[in-house]
């Protein structure tokens, strides 16, 4: 529940929580200034479990974490806005060359199919979740469930979410106007995790007891497999900055890659991905 | 009328200051969707919505807004002077006062809060009870409804107290009842209230953004059926801008939101000329 409200709002201030924390923290003493986030949802336990840490070792910083998606990450970024602006797929060529914007791949995050817990199917392949979003196939009888009427839920356009599904498990496939759209993992957890017979995807880091994730093609999509290899539909989740990171921003980045950094992003339900020499 | 001189400076500055920034902000829409008009081309009167294939189709979204808008109209209108009704003279004292106090109470909710319980409330009850996915036009239209009774109520409420306290002497001398005061003279006699709370409502359910984002499932498609989910042209807009998409689609959301200016500018003009008449 506290979650989704988190990725439900659109701006979350962080207020510095009282007890101290040593080592790569030491960074940041005597620090001062502010640090703006924004972009991909996906991110944010990450960034905001950092900032939470930081702010309680040094109140001088302060730091703020929003959503808005990929595309909202670039463009802020990119105009000044905020000074990381988080993606959850590579930047785009005009994009890096528009504004100038340096990548931090930092985590790998897997995106998956997921249907109710009451659901009985456990095991679905690409060409059916391909026909069940053209909607070709449109009751759960026709892949051996209960029958009813499939309630197919996607995302919205340019999520980042919605872009590893169509490009990795859907193989661009086309999409029904009669898809329903939610605008946040945290919404379309809600919406599965309410009706037996919906059907919907989000990132592995999202899957909890709410909602069930078949297997793909065969494989269990779980963090290890994505991290293995052996599941596909993955991606790579990024920080970006304008030019390279200076001050805080550098030393936010290098806490983010730290092994203190690589722990949080694990607990977020990612892989951490080792920084780029 | 007097003379400008006992206006202070300030006074001018900020009225021009606040209608310089109106304009800018009539030529800045106009501008941009003529450039987005001019650039999606036909497609953008067409149905399909695939920014990636070039096509920008927004009339399942008109459609939308139309449909629901008009619905919830209809409904939180009726229910509207339903409840004026009740609390002048058809409902016992006190749960008239506390209808009255409820009301109020209700246009300080946040419309997210109308929103998220829904989602948990009235979505599964749909879902269960008439089958769909419950995230449909007729969830949103139930809720939006609510959402711009108050405003309409407290409107209507007005003209129903100062006329009311009119005519009561003079009916109850004719020998009516309250009942019949309200039923032949009140609600005649407030006719153009009446109707000029529904415009005010009418704008407010065709602009509330967050009521059909996240119940009315935002499929872009044409509703046919009550339980069918639709994208309204506001949800259409923040979904798109929730996320990255540029150039060309970005530009056809400003046609989507000249359409709407458009049609709240029409439904105000109409509601001051209406008001003016009533005067």
């Amino acid at each position: 529940m506290k979650k989704m409200i988190v990725s439900m709002a659109l701006t979350i201030m962080l207020i510095a929580a009282s007890s101290a924390i040593a080592a790569p923290l030491d960074a940041f003493k005597g620090q001062k200034g502010n640090l703006d986030i924004a972009g991909g949802t996906a991110h944010i336990p990450v960034m905001k479990e950092a900032a939470k840490r930081i702010m309680s070792v040094n109140p001088d910083i302060r730091i703020t974490v929003a959503g808005g998606g990929s595309g909202v990450g670039v463009k802020q970024v990119g105009e000044g806005l905020v000074t990381i602006g988080n993606t959850g797929r590579a930047l785009k060529e005009d994009e890096i060359s528009k504004y100038g914007l340096v990548s931090f791949a930092f985590a790998i995050d897997g995106v998956a199919v997921v249907i109710n817990p009451g659901n009985k199917i456990d095991s679905l392949t690409s060409r059916q979740v391909i026909d069940i979003y053209a909607g070709k196939i449109k009751d759960w009888k026709e892949l051996g469930g209960e029958p009813g009427a499939i309630n197919v839920f996607g995302r919205e356009d340019g999520s980042g979410t919605r872009e590893v599904f169509t490009e990795k498990a859907i193989n661009k496939g086309e999409l029904a106007p009669s898809v329903n759209v939610v605008s946040s993992n945290g919404a379309m957890k809600t919406a599965v995790a309410q009706d037996k017979r919906s059907i919907g995807y989000v990132g592995i880091g999202h899957i909890d007891k709410s909602v069930k994730a078949p297997k793909f093609d065969g494989t269990v999509p779980t963090q290890e497999n994505a991290a293995n290899g052996k599941y596909k539909v993955t991606r790579n989740l990024y920080m970006n900055t304008k030019g390279e990171p200076q001050g805080l921003t550098k030393l936010f980045i290098d806490y983010i890659f730290s092994p203190e950094g690589t722990e949080i992003t694990k607990d977020s339900g990612y892989i951490p991905l080792p920084a780029k020499k | 009328m007097n003379e400008n001189k006992n206006i202070p400076l300030w006074l001018k500055a900020s009225a021009v200051y606040v209608s310089s920034l109106m304009s800018a902000l009539f030529v800045f829409i106009t501008v941009c969707a003529l450039d987005g008009l001019f650039k999606s081309g036909p497609s953008l009167f067409g149905s399909v919505w695939d920014p990636e294939g070039g096509q920008f189709g927004i009339m399942p979204m008109i459609w939308a807004s139309g449909l629901l808008s008009v619905s919830s109209l209809v409904i939180g209108w009726a229910f509207s002077v339903g409840c004026c009704c009740f609390i002048h003279g058809y409902g016992p004292k006190w749960t008239a006062r506390l209808l009255a106090r409820i009301l109020r109470i209700m246009t300080a909710i946040p419309t997210v809060v109308y929103g998220f319980a829904s989602v948990f409330l009235l979505v599964p009850l749909i879902r269960n009870g008439l089958g769909g996915s419950g995230f449909s036009w007729l969830t949103a239209s139930i809720v939006l409804s609510l959402l711009i009774m108050p405003t309409m109520v407290l409107s209507m409420d007005s003209a129903f107290r100062t006329i009311e306290s009119e005519t009561r002497l003079t009916s109850a001398a004719l020998g009516f009842t309250r009942e019949q005061n309200i039923a032949m003279v009140v609600l005649p006699a407030s006719r153009q209230w009446i109707l000029s709370s529904a415009l005010l409502g009418f704008g407010r359910a065709a602009g509330d953004t967050l009521i059909p984002t996240m119940l009315a499932g935002n499929a872009v498609q044409y509703a046919n059926t009550p339980l069918d989910a639709m994208r309204t042209l506001t949800a259409h807009i923040g979904l798109v801008l929730s996320s990255d998409v540029g150039g060309t689609a970005y530009l056809s959301l400003f046609v989507a939101g000249g359409i709407l200016l458009f049609v709240s500018i029409s439904a105000n003009i109409l509601f001051r000329l209406l008001s003016r008449k009533s005067l």
